[in-house]
């Protein structure tokens, strides 16, 4: 450990990673937009540059122009402090993801994450929480019902869904036996050498109520109550303008980001590709093509899960609020638990890799099936009582 | 009641709805560049017709005037020169004005108009930046003698379309 290691090339990957981070944020709106309007069959905007595409730099410079109001009666010190809560842990966040295999520079064996921390995925659980003081923050010190009200969805809905997020993620950690996500041993080496060993296929379960409960903590529709644009008039950020609003819109795009690429890597294999190219009697791409190889994947498969995130905004109209709570306490919590304990149970069996996977897989499409079949017969009984 | 087979193949059935949706055709048109037909009985701003050898049609009786529930329409009749006729009866309108922040599009003028002279043209972008180039004369509503009166085939309201006589 000399001055390098410590010092340059985690500055360089900062700035890379910060300016990737920065520079997708507003061709994720321009995305959003697009995506949206399609599914509404109109073509979104098209008239900045080519295919619409400086819409992105058009809007961002539109938002920093705009005049940064200050309402009268507010606290101000907590006025401002709220965005920073929110924008910085979202852009904390990034410094945990493995982007792309390591690769050897000089000798040196650089690892495409920022940080490699051994607690890895806790690490998120402990960062994305400190989020909510933003937005509670935010409501609170707007001095404004709306805002207030905002600020204590945004609370709840965000602590109600932390446990089956944390709770869910238990049997990966069962699976591969460590947090860390990238290195030798680790939740991405866990899931190498294609698809059948990702951990979607093992913990198919797991994966959903991962997923659902990250739509709850991006704040993304179907669950975005705490900014209720039809019934809080934008909810915890209503009071804020100009910079500070940018400040928040970055924080929910930076965090659908971070969110994406976290369920990549613990669920579809991060950088891994979905086969081996020596299936085709190719060979595997080495060196810095390996690098470049990974990182394909590795934003082929975060761009699908922006895309849904954007389809299902499309798709899905707003929970109500009992609703959203029934489901997180009520269904996703039981399941996360019950999914962690079976889990531990087959890992307790011992068993070949192969079959551990296919008992797993088979378990967890039984229960989804379950699932299905009882929320099913619920609201036939609903629909009846109704009728 | 239809009670439901799955609720999860419901939801699934839902997302493929709006996903087929993002492959279908657009509906919107790139408005300032394409615009949509109009159809032949839509009320936008009045055309002052013209027989075919290039007499204005109108007569100045001032019917239209009449007719005008929200009293935008200003009209001086005048007696015609035999010699270099302006229209086609003994007088002609000397000033004709439409005061369009008055008109509230009815087509009460067409209906009234005994000559069918006055109609109302296809012409809807009508937003300007002065109240004064909102009240036209003739020189804006008279159609160029080069477009003729069957330039464009106006109906009616009720789907009849009106017939024009040569004088």
């Amino acid at each position: 450990m000399n001055w390098i290691d410590l010092l340059v090339i985690p500055l360089v990957k900062i700035v890379v990673v910060l300016g990737a981070v920065l520079t997708a944020v507003p061709f994720m709106v321009l995305a959003e937009r697009k995506v949206l309007g399609r599914i509404q069959n109109r073509p979104g905007p098209n008239r900045v540059g080519p295919f619409g595409l400086l819409q992105a730099f058009v809007d961002g410079l539109k938002i920093f122009m705009k005049e940064d109001i200050t309402p009268s009666q507010i606290d101000k010190w907590l006025y401002v402090l709220a965005p920073f809560c929110t924008l910085v842990p979202a852009l904390m966040l990034t410094i945990i993801i493995p982007f792309a295999p390591s690769f050897t520079l000089f000798g040196r064996t650089i690892q495409m994450g920022i940080a490699d921390l051994n607690i890895g995925i806790l690490f998120y659980f402990a960062i994305t929480s400190l989020a909510v003081y933003g937005l509670i923050l935010a409501g609170w010190s707007s001095n404004n019902k709306y805002s207030l009200l905002g600020g204590l969805r945004s609370s709840a809905q965000m602590i109600s869904y932390e446990l089956p997020l944390g709770l869910s993620v238990i049997g990966i950690f069962l699976l591969a036996g460590t947090f860390r996500l990238d290195g030798a041993q680790s939740i991405i080496q866990n899931q190498a050498g294609g698809f059948w060993h990702w951990h979607v296929i093992s913990q198919p379960v797991a994966f959903f109520i991962f997923f659902i409960a990250g739509f709850a903590e991006t704040n993304r529709l179907p669950f975005d109550l705490p900014e209720g644009e039809s019934e809080l008039t934008g909810g915890y950020h209503t009071e804020y303008s100009s910079m500070k609003f940018a400040m928040f819109f970055m924080a929910e795009y930076a965090n659908m980001f971070v969110f994406s690429s976290l369920l990549t890597t613990l669920f579809l294999g991060g950088y891994h590709a979905p086969f081996s190219l020596t299936l085709f009697g190719l060979s595997d791409p080495v060196g810095i093509y390996a690098v470049l190889w990974g990182l394909f994947w590795f934003v082929a498969k975060i761009a699908f899960f922006i895309f849904f995130f954007i389809f299902i905004r499309g798709t899905l109209p707003r929970f109500r609020y009992d609703q959203l709570m029934d489901l997180g306490w009520r269904l996703m919590l039981p399941l996360a638990i019950g999914n962690a304990v079976v889990t531990a149970l087959v890992v307790a069996m011992n068993l070949s890799a192969p079959a551990q996977t296919s008992l797993l897989f088979v378990l967890n499409v039984a229960t989804i099936v379950g699932i299905d079949r009882y929320l099913t017969s619920a609201q036939r009984r609903l629909l009846n009582a109704s009728a | 009641m239809r009670l439901p087979d799955s609720v999860l193949l419901g939801y699934l059935k839902g997302m493929w709805v709006t996903f087929s949706n993002i492959f279908k055709p657009l509906q919107t048109l790139e408005y300032p560049e394409v615009k949509r037909p109009q159809p032949s009985f839509f009320r936008g701003r009045h055309r002052l017709q013209r027989y075919e050898d290039g007499l204005e049609r109108c007569v100045g009786c001032a019917l239209c005037a009449a007719a005008c529930p929200s009293e935008a329409i200003y009209l001086e009749a005048a007696e015609n020169d035999p010699e270099h006729p302006v229209s086609a009866a003994e007088r002609y309108a000397a000033r004709y004005e439409i005061n369009l922040l008055r008109c509230i599009f009815c087509g009460y003028c067409e209906e009234a108009c005994p000559e069918q002279a006055i109609v109302m043209g296809p012409e809807y972008e009508l937003a300007n930046y002065s109240r004064e180039s909102l009240l036209i004369d003739k020189k804006i509503m008279l159609v160029a003698k080069e477009e003729g009166f069957g330039a464009h085939e106006f109906g009616h309201p009720c789907g009849e379309k009106k017939a024009y006589s040569a004088h």
